[in-house]
């Protein structure tokens, strides 16, 4: 038998704002246990949540670019259950009338395009953080508690893993670009849940579906998929049943593991939030937030292709990051070289983030500092050899490349009676090699150039070099 | 709908409440009391009303997104029945 899977996705971002979705304690990530908590939070009794604005317009932000509807109404509830890192005993999330719904995503793969329908955006607060381990004790963080975040649900439209790999790369795409997530994976701030299940191939009974849980990478999301859904296949195939469980990824060992907690009935009672009124968004609410929506990676590509003229091929690793099309069009504001500047991108940038394993903020040179290199080749005052030593120069001490240029005596020679000088210092000292030259070992022009930027340390404008070296030589062959 | 002996304990399992025989038989007669009473709307038909999902008919109260002072951790961890010197305590969970 031939099976196919059935995937469907619950993604959570955690949304960029200052404050928490219900109280004013920060979000900030990494400070010290329980001291971004409040009697609000924390559910203390007789407190009162109060929605964030940001949150909100964020939220909307994500539905416009999905295309879903963004609903009139929009109320809050309570999802109850009973877990320690939930002081209140429910999370208030939305169940009835999120803020958006019905939406979709095209993704590209194996060059078909296909959609991707989105149920259901929502806004909900996160749980604190459990500690286990610590002998007879849970040990509980509450700082994460009240941080906004958006859930985005897919209809069961994946049929691969790597579906499941573009569609999330697509969305972590999204709301970078959108400023409402960093997108980080690895600290959490995105989070991808699936459900899975198979099916014979081209039936439309859906199986017995598992969640997977704990893939922290776009990676893990493809190797956790491609492993459950083996399992899946195997188990079937040998006649057993799929169990309806949750289970978590094991990156380390590469396999799935079913999840470690007690026991759990799951019955979570919904039920509208009374201390929060209905949310409203009316038609000039959503304009603001429409007319306000930053660019999206279609848009911003489509837009530097025609405004750069760059090829496809630079556009799209230029837009892969919301970053480094930044990055890009910063430095494009230094230097009008634009396929210079997406070269040395392209080439030494990005090697240098792989390497250091840093990202483009981290990276140490501003786009302005870039631009001048790119200005100085330009116009001649250094050669794109010692461009490329002010550029590592650049890397270790912070400097504009006209600083270093200076200081480090590095402008080009581009004076024809200098070089001619050395020229003909290099000629004379070197009568073997003028001897091969003359009978015919072209070859030997090549150690000729290197001597003369050995004479003037790589500063001898190349092409002057090779011209007048050419003129001394074919003179002497005459 | 009958509030049976295994509802309330399912209600009391998700609560994590230990209930005692004679409060389970008091728990499901009262139950039954509260809903038979709700019942009574059922009489009032209600089929061109929208549902109702707040009390106040008020929309859009919302806050700033600005950070305000929290309280502080000694503050957080006073009331907790047990603590660290940085973190809530609790009977240990899995
Ligand atoms: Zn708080």
């Amino acid at each position: 038998m031939r099976f196919e899977a059935v995937i469907g996705l619950e993604i959570h971002a955690q949304l960029l704002t200052e404050s928490k979705l219900f109280c004013g304690c920060s979000t900030k990530f990494g400070n010290p246990p329980n001291t971004n908590i409040c009697p609000v939070c924390m559910g203390h009794p007789g407190v009162l949540p109060i929605l964030n604005k940001k949150a909100v317009e964020f939220t909307i932000r994500m539905g416009l670019a999905t295309s879903c509807t963004i609903n009139k109404y929009s109320i809050f509830a309570r999802k109850n259950y009973f877990y320690p890192d939930l002081p209140k005993g429910y999370q208030i999330s939305q169940y009835e009338l999120p803020l958006c719904s019905n939406g979709y995503l095209e993704i590209e793969h194996q060059n078909q395009r296909k959609k991707i329908r989105i149920n259901r955006i929502h806004l909900e607060e996160d749980a604190g953080k459990s500690i286990h381990d610590q002998g007879n004790f849970t040990l509980l963080d509450f700082n994460r508690c009240g941080v906004p975040l958006i859930e985005i649900v897919t209809a069961p439209d994946i049929q691969t893993p790597e579906e499941a790999g573009i569609f999330l790369s697509e969305i972590r795409q999204i709301v970078k670009y959108l400023g409402i997530c960093d997108g980080n994976m690895e600290e959490g701030s995105l989070r991808c849940d699936a459900n899975v299940s198979i099916r014979e191939a081209g039936s439309n009974i859906l199986g017995t579906k598992t969640e997977v849980k704990n893939m922290n990478s776009i990676k893990n999301v493809v190797d956790a998929l491609k492993y459950e859904i083996e399992r899946q296949i195997e188990i079937v195939s040998s006649g057993g049943r799929i169990i309806q469980q949750t289970l978590l990824w094991n990156a380390d060992k590469q396999i799935i593991e079913p999840m470690r907690t007690k026991e759990e009935s799951h019955d979570y009672r919904y039920f509208p939030e009374p201390d929060l009124p209905i949310v409203e968004v009316n038609e000039e609410w959503l304009n603001v937030i429409r007319e306000n929506l930053p660019e999206l990676p279609s848009i911003r590509k489509e837009r530097m292709k025609s405004q750069y003229n760059i090829p496809d091929y630079d556009i799209e690793i230029l837009t892969t990051e919301k970053e480094f099309a930044d990055y890009f069009e910063e430095t494009a504001k230094f230097t009008d070289d634009y396929k210079s500047i997406s070269n040395w991108f392209m080439t030494e940038i990005l090697k240098i983030l792989n390497e250091q394993k840093i990202s483009i903020k981290e990276f140490p040179i501003k786009p302005e500092y870039l631009g001048e290199l790119i200005k100085l080749i330009n116009n001649q005052t250094i050669s794109g050899k010692i461009a490329k030593e002010v550029f590592n120069e650049m890397l270790v001490e912070p400097g504009s490349p006209s600083e270093i240029i200076k200081e480090k005596n590095l402008i080009q020679i581009s004076d024809e009676k200098i070089i001619e000088e050395i020229v003909q210092k290099v000629i004379e000292s070197n009568q073997k090699q003028v001897q091969q030259y003359l009978e015919g070992k072209d070859k030997v022009f090549a150690h000729f150039v290197g001597q003369v930027m050995r004479e003037t340390k790589g500063k001898a404008n190349p092409s002057l070099v090779n011209k007048i070296l050419k003129e001394k030589l074919d003179n002497l062959r005459k | 709908m009958k509030i049976t002996k295994e509802l309330i304990l399912h209600i009391a399992e998700l609560s994590h409440l230990k209930l005692k025989e004679d409060e389970i038989e008091k728990f499901q007669i009262e139950l039954n009391q509260i809903l038979e009473y709700v019942d009574n709307l059922n009489e009032i038909d209600t089929s061109s009303i929208e549902p109702l999902s707040h009390p106040l008919p008020i929309v859009n109260v919302f806050r700033e997104d600005r950070v305000e002072k929290s309280i502080t951790r000694e503050e957080a961890l006073k009331n907790a029945p047990e603590a660290t010197d940085e973190f809530f305590k609790v009977p240990k969970v899995i």
